[in-house]
């Protein structure tokens, strides 16, 4: 009931994809989507395994709220060792993908191996056949979609898949399901390229059950009406995501060329009030919003390029509408390169889904490219031709194409920041933690934010904790370790469910609780849902260490720890990481050098 | 009598609608199994609700051989009384919509039947896309909404 009790185990060294029982005994402790998938990669692989290599696994994960009427229930979690951090990646994503493959019959999807050559995955309920995919390889993640629902006769398919950039090892190479959903961070699209696995197809008629129906329509029926009652859930469903954009630059939390400065002069051309208003010639960014699967919020954007403009202006093939711009997406191609040009941020969003790409990834590498060429050490000769000069818009847009095709300066870009920063001998301008780049919040505004970006244990990352309520109350280091910790186990827990952080802050922690008792059935109290969430954190921390990171990755750059941040509200302040650490480490019941104890494990049933 | 009225300005491709509607009458959610279908258009600009619309004159309910498609006296709607239907499919190309469709597990063919009078598509929508209303008067808010306009534009 709500889990399907079904795990298919596909290897494609071996060619088989074979339907397995789900160990319920797991789903009891790890629930769902990034618990249960992290318990299944822990047990299923080596962590010193190479990413990119035939022993690493890689898992999609359903959550047993996934395909249900609850509120948000549209998504997975894409789950392996990811190749930019070199720890566990895990990266969800929502669209319509996710659910389908619950209808399908399955929990989770477990792909070994390499194939010989490039396959795609093709999933009808019980039919699953692993299908050549040499007509697709060097496609786009577009054209892979579309080839596939014509192949099969079905536009109900829904298809996840991965661009040249996965292919061709694009450290930050993201899996794109439904045209602009993307299980983005951390590279699992390099590892799907690894295995030589194009797209996974899928069609489900299975459909979801629930233990009590008529008590999780209740609770549904009230859970949705939270929401739509919720003012955070009416804003995100009016400006989307990019209304972060004004409260970063008034806070200067807002990362500005590559972190030298924390507050952008353009920033009102590109937020979410500028994506509402029409420009000189009457064009306007926004068309509509748009919801994921079963959810009652939308914040998503779909937006259209003016067709004037100089990116698509002899391009007919971008004048249709798609996915706009998110917070990330617009700070990555904002603030952190210097553009205000909103035309030229929503191409490049454009062919982040296209080629399937993290933005947030190429947006700070791209910026660090771009201190590295105002430096002299990058010149011309080496970009293209293209002066990466901070605010050049053609510079985002040309760079974002060549490393979504791969080439030319495009393959430097597709490295990552600090491997491309570390090849120049400019480590420093690295911004971001564990090989990964950090998203829009600056760490000397948001000290929280700071502490959670070195601990997370997939690299930089913002969603694997909440702590804006305690950074914007207090810009001190003091008191962050304690709910640093709370707040990752809770994240970790709601992502466990299938549902999206988006209704964290309008739910309580006990009303994902509510739901999960009338859906699974069994008893669901506050504690048993947080042991989850701090169950899956220490067992993805084991994963870490045994892969072979250290305290030593749990660091910042040296411009948050050193550079006084140079404007806005936390003037003159530097990230207390120092300070933070190892109270944090306390907190978790981890030793001094950030490794669980025994008693740590043995209390979470990870000894 | 009352009927659906669908606004697709409003869908937003959640598909709860889709879910309510297997869960009434399948006891499962299972969009594969809905009478209610949201069709997506260009990379998801546009999302269009779609379903029966109760024909007076229905097609399908001439053209079954076996008068297994009946009308409810109450709602309007027209039913298929699956212990009767035949699965011959006759009614699934009588229907000018594409409204009625065969559901092999069963043998029989599934259409909306306004759900008794209670259409679950309309009480979980949640934007007001689709909503159940005075089948006289679907053009009623339409028709506000143009009275506002020639009024000025005060609401």
């Amino acid at each position: 009931m709500s889990w399907q009790g079904k795990v298919l185990r596909v290897n494609l060294s071996a060619g088989t994809a074979e339907p397995e029982p789900l160990n319920l005994d797991w789903a009891g402790e790890f629930l769902g989507e990034r618990g249960l998938a992290t318990k299944y990669l822990w047990e299923n692989m080596d962590p010193k395994a190479d990413p990119m290599g035939p022993d690493n696994v890689l898992i999609f994960a359903t959550g047993p709220l996934t395909g249900t009427m609850a509120s948000t229930s549209g998504r997975y979690a894409v789950v392996t060792k990811g190749p930019l951090t070199g720890a566990i990646a895990c990266s969800n994503s929502g669209g319509k993908f996710g659910a389908e493959l619950k209808f399908a019959g399955y929990d989770l999807l477990i792909v070994e191996g390499r194939a010989a050559s490039p396959v795609y995955l093709h999933i009808q309920d019980g039919d699953v056949r692993i299908l050549p995919a040499e007509e697709l390889w060097g496609q786009t993640v577009w054209y892979t979609e579309d080839w596939i629902k014509q192949r099969h006769q079905d536009p109900l398919t829904k298809v996840a898949g991965i661009g040249i950039a996965g292919e061709r090892g694009v450290y930050y190479a993201c899996v794109v399901n439904d045209l602009h959903r993307a299980a983005g961070r951390s590279g699992v699209g390099a590892v799907m390229g690894s295995k030589n696995l194009k797209a996974v197809a899928v069609r489900g008629s299975v459909g979801v059950t629930v233990k009590q129906p008529k008590k999780f329509l209740e609770v549904v029926r009230d859970t949705h009406k939270m929401l739509a009652e919720s003012n955070g859930r009416k804003g995100l469903t009016k400006y989307g995501t990019n209304a972060m954009m004004d409260n970063m630059q008034n806070f200067g939390g807002l990362p500005t060329r590559n972190f030298r400065e924390v507050q952008f002069e353009g920033y009102d051309k590109i937020d979410a009030k500028a994506m509402m208003k029409p420009n000189a010639r009457g064009h306007t960014n926004l068309l509509t919003n748009k919801a994921c699967f079963g959810c009652t919020i939308a914040c998503g954007r779909i937006a259209h390029i003016d067709q004037e403009h100089f990116t698509i202006v002899n391009r007919k093939e971008y004048w249709h509408a798609s996915g706009g711009l998110e917070y990330e997406t617009a700070y990555a191609f904002g603030p952190v390169v210097g553009v205000s040009d909103i035309d030229a941020l929503t191409f490049a969003g454009f062919l982040m889904n296209e080629h399937g790409m993290d933005p947030i990834s190429f947006g700070v590498t791209l910026a660090a490219a771009m201190e590295l060429f105002e430096d002299g050490v990058l010149t011309t000769e080496d970009t293209d031709g293209i002066p990466l000069t901070f605010g050049n818009a053609e510079a985002l847009t040309v760079m974002a194409e060549k490393t979504g095709r791969q080439e030319g300066f495009g393959r430097i870009l597709g490295l990552g920041s600090k491997r491309m920063c570390e090849k120049f001998g400019r480590p420093e301008l690295f911004m971001g933690v564990k090989g990964q780049e950090f998203a829009g919040y600056d760490s000397r505004a948001l000290q929280g934010m700071g502490l959670g970006y070195a601990t997370s244990n997939r690299g930089a990352c913002h969603l694997k904790h909440d702590m804006f309520t305690e950074d914007m109350e207090d810009q001190s280091g003091n008191g962050k370790a304690e709910p640093c910790k709370k707040s990752q186990d809770r994240v970790a827990f709601v992502d466990s469910t299938g549902l999206c952080l988006f209704t964290d802050g309008t739910w309580a922690t006990e009303d994902y609780g509510r739901q999960l008792e009338a859906a699974c059935g069994g008893d669901w109290p506050l504690e048993r849902l947080l042991a989850i969430g701090e169950r899956t954190w220490n067992l993805e921390r084991s994963f870490n260490l045994k892969a072979g990171l250290t305290k030593a990755d749990d660091t910042l750059p040296p411009r948050l720890l050193n550079d006084p941040a140079p404007s806005g509200t936390a003037k003159g302040k530097v990230c207390e990481l120092d300070k933070m650490l190892p109270e944090y480490y306390a907190a978790r019941g981890w030793n001094a050098d950030g490794v669980p104890t025994p008693e740590t494990l043995a209390r979470l049933g990870l000894g | 009598m009352k009927s659906l009225l669908i606004d697709a300005d409003k869908c937003t491709d959640c598909l709860q609608c889709e879910m309510a509607c297997s869960f009434e009458n399948e006891g499962v959610f299972n969009p594969a199994r809905s009478r209610i279908k949201v069709f997506e258009f260009e990379h998801g600009r546009r999302a269009v609700p779609y379903t029966c619309t109760q024909c007076d004159e229905a097609w399908c309910l001439h053209a079954c051989p076996v008068e297994a498609i009946t009308i409810n006296a109450a709602t309007g709607a027209k039913e298929v009384n699956a212990e009767v239907c035949v699965g011959c499919k006759v009614c699934t190309i009588a229907c000018p919509f594409g409204t009625v469709n065969y559901n092999e597990d069963t043998g029989k063919v599934v259409k909306c039947d306004l759900c008794g009078g209670d259409p679950q598509c309309a009480a979980v929508c949640p934007t007001g896309a689709i909503t159940y209303v005075d089948a006289n008067w679907t053009g009623y808010q339409r028709m506000r909404d143009s009275a506002v306009r020639a009024d000025g534009g005060a609401s």
